[in-house]
């Protein structure tokens, strides 16, 4: 990374706010796709839906909410050029995205167990298709977490050069975007 | 060129552009056909001219990334090839193998080669563009994996550059999703659902990574721009590359048997394939725009370019205009999509390969940085020659799949089959003609290679010459 003149916005890296942009296109496309589908078949929709579990969605989104406000601390602390109070509050982050992909595994196990796959009909094939795509993300966006928070406690960032922590911070906020768009579209409008 | 064993990749662009040149004459005959049914007929009927016309454009491209990657590794990695020897026996039975197969093609009925290399002991043959005898095949991938062990050890040894994972990644997938052409169900759905592993996962997938590592691989040498910007972006490229396209395989499982919930996700995904696509052009642009120097040979510059650009409009929007699922069920397997496929092979393989040839060939023929300025304006007229008649051959083959779609599939009393191609045959006299222009500039292109060879090399304007 060149340290001259680094612009102030975007935070972290430009590359990373076109990648992010074109998922938020692909999400985005899929959650229209559902809503005029559901709007062909709304009796259906509203049926299913009773048949999620809207409280351990609540906790992911709590979880999700609270991951960003872990990360968007770490960014603060990386800024104060402290180095391991940003690997801590990456691992925190890290924590709550753990705890996220555990509610939703429990959830997959419980309709799987009821027998309930991609064919079964179109609000699960929506359901299942839709919250597991998003669940790849929370993965990827662990993964990119944990690279950042390794290279932190390496003391790789400082104050005057963090791009790499806003990078990975921008990119997960955009994951948690996309679920606080997910829980209310597909868990709980009528 | 850096380092002796680079020239390894000359014997493999040669072959490729040979081959080339017997994928178009093959084009033409077929094309032929299409206005006359029984020409040539029955010396080399329809089904046999045409597996050769796509098999040898699928052989020349692997040439040609072959020899891509032999130029391009040793240079990424900082150090020889470390098996030059191994590399030309392989070029050597590949071509061999090849050759055999396409002559099996043209003088055998198909059912006498299949009959000839004992398919039935392991029956692979048959199906579309995996036509090969499984000899050949396993022929293949003896090549591939001394190929694969080449440069992946060389890679080993020397420096670790992102584009040379990228290719390594690229070139290793292609030899595995290979594998499953030795797959064959008798289920006609598993049958179909597993060859597009091979088909869709190869050109909607893996080579994908082989074109992103070799354009930045370009862009880096002719621009001058930080490794790293470059690199950066061949990172977003291939992470929305392999997002969209492995589920957008879907778009193939339509209407073959599979569950329904191929049509939402082919649809939804397949639709975002165009994503990639279109971030390769802005990002070669971008770098042509952010450029530190120019460089000499402005003709790969332009072919770097016209990929981007070609490959968005032939794979990113023709591929969109019939992926969706409600309009592929009016326009699948129609002209349609004979107008995707040659402007997708074209903008994205085709140019790639020539691009990555219009850089390599002049070092590796001992130039400094470029062929003479006399050169590039004849390669650059093949160059414009044969886009534009890619571009008219596309839009004649669209006409003639609307018109096509409509006549037998959407009208109030649809016509038979060859009844609605007997009122498009204008259009195919008009790609056939088109086609005759292609082959001018195919010939124009290889006259290149020869014209002001004795010459003294380009300069750019007023800058002092960078060399390679």
């Amino acid at each position: 990374m060149s340290e001259t003149k680094k612009p102030r916005w975007p935070p972290g890296d430009l590359v990373i706010w076109i990648f992010i942009m074109a998922e938020l296109l692909v999400f985005g496309v899929f959650f229209a796709t559902y809503a005029f589908t559901r709007a062909h078949h709304v009796a259906q929709f509203d049926t299913y839906q009773l048949t999620l579990n809207r409280n351990a969605a609540l906790i992911n989104t709590l979880a999700l909410i609270t991951s960003s406000y872990f990360v968007v601390r770490a960014v603060a602390a990386i800024r104060a050029d402290n180095s391991q109070a940003c690997f801590r509050w990456l691992l925190a982050a890290l924590a709550m995205g753990l705890l996220f992909l555990v509610v939703k595994g429990a959830e997959y196990h419980h309709h799987f167990s009821m027998g309930v796959n991609l064919g079964t009909n179109t609000f699960y094939m929506f359901y299942l298709s839709l919250t597991f795509f998003h669940f790849l993300h929370v993965v990827l966006g662990m993964i990119i977490l944990l690279a950042v928070a390794l290279k932190a406690h390496r003391g790789g960032y400082s104050a005057a050069e963090h791009t790499g922590v806003e990078t990975g911070a921008s990119y997960w906020h955009m994951v948690d975007l996309v679920w606080m768009i997910l829980f209310p579209l597909v868990y709980v409008m009528r | 060129m850096k380092y002796q064993s680079q020239q390894v990749a000359k014997l493999y662009f040669i072959a490729a552009i040979g081959l080339f040149v017997g994928q178009i004459l093959f084009g033409l005959i077929i094309g032929a056909q299409y206005i006359w049914g029984d020409f040539l007929f029955p010396q080399l009927p329809f089904n046999q001219a045409r597996a050769v016309h796509t098999n040898l454009l699928i052989v020349w491209l692997i040439f040609g990334f072959m020899g891509a990657a032999y130029y391009l590794v040793p240079e990424e990695a900082e150090t020889d090839l470390v098996m030059p020897w191994l590399a030309r026996l392989m070029f050597w039975i590949f071509l061999a193998a090849g050759a055999a197969t396409i002559l099996g093609y043209i003088f055998l009925p198909y059912a006498d080669l299949a009959k000839l290399t004992h398919n039935e002991l392991w029956p692979t043959m048959g199906r579309e563009f995996l036509e090969q005898p499984t000899i050949t095949k396993l022929g293949i991938v003896v090549v591939a994996l001394a190929f694969l062990a080449n440069i992946g050890l060389t890679i080993l040894k020397g420096r670790k550059t992102v584009i040379n994972l990228v290719l390594m990644m690229g070139l290793t997938g292609l030899a595995v999703f290979f594998l499953f052409s030795f797959f064959n169900p008798t289920n006609l759905v598993w049958d179909k659902y597993y060859w597009w592993w091979v088909v869709h996962l190869w050109v909607e997938g893996v080579w994908e990574l082989i074109l992103g590592s070799i354009l930045a691989f370009i862009l880096i040498k002719t621009t001058g721009v930080d490794r790293e910007v470059i690199e950066k972006w061949l990172y977003v490229i291939i992470a929305m590359t392999l997002i969209t396209g492995i589920v957008g395989t879907g778009h193939h499982y339509y209407w073959i048997g599979t569950p329904e919930f191929w049509q939402w996700w082919g649809s939804i995904f397949s639709a975002m394939e165009p994503i990639p696509f279109f971030m390769m052009t802005v990002f070669a642009f971008n770098m042509v725009n952010k450029r530190r120097r120019n460089h000499p040979n402005k003709a790969a510059v332009l072919w770097a370019l016209g990929t981007a650009v070609m490959a968005f409009l032939g794979a990113g929007v023709w591929g969109f205009l019939h992926t969706l699922a409600p309009v592929n069920y009016y326009t699948h397997g129609t002209q349609i999509t004979a107008a995707h496929g040659h402007m997708a092979f074209y903008g994205a393989y085709v140019m790639i390969n020539l691009a990555m040839i219009s850089y390599a060939m002049p070092l590796l023929r001992g130039r400094e940085a470029a062929n003479s300025n006399r050169s590039q304006v004849w390669e650059m007229w093949g160059f414009w020659l044969m886009t534009i008649s890619i571009v008219f051959i596309t839009l004649f083959l669209t006409a003639a799949g609307i018109l096509q779609v409509y006549l037998q599939r959407f009208s109030d009393n649809p016509m038979p089959f060859m009844e609605a191609q007997s009122k498009i045959v204008l259009f195919y006299d008009l790609r056939e003609l088109t086609g005759l222009v292609f082959l001018i500039g195919l010939v124009v292109y290889i006259a290149s290679f020869f014209v002001g060879a004795k010459e003294a090399e380009a300069k750019t304007d007023g800058e002092e010459v960078v060399t390679a």
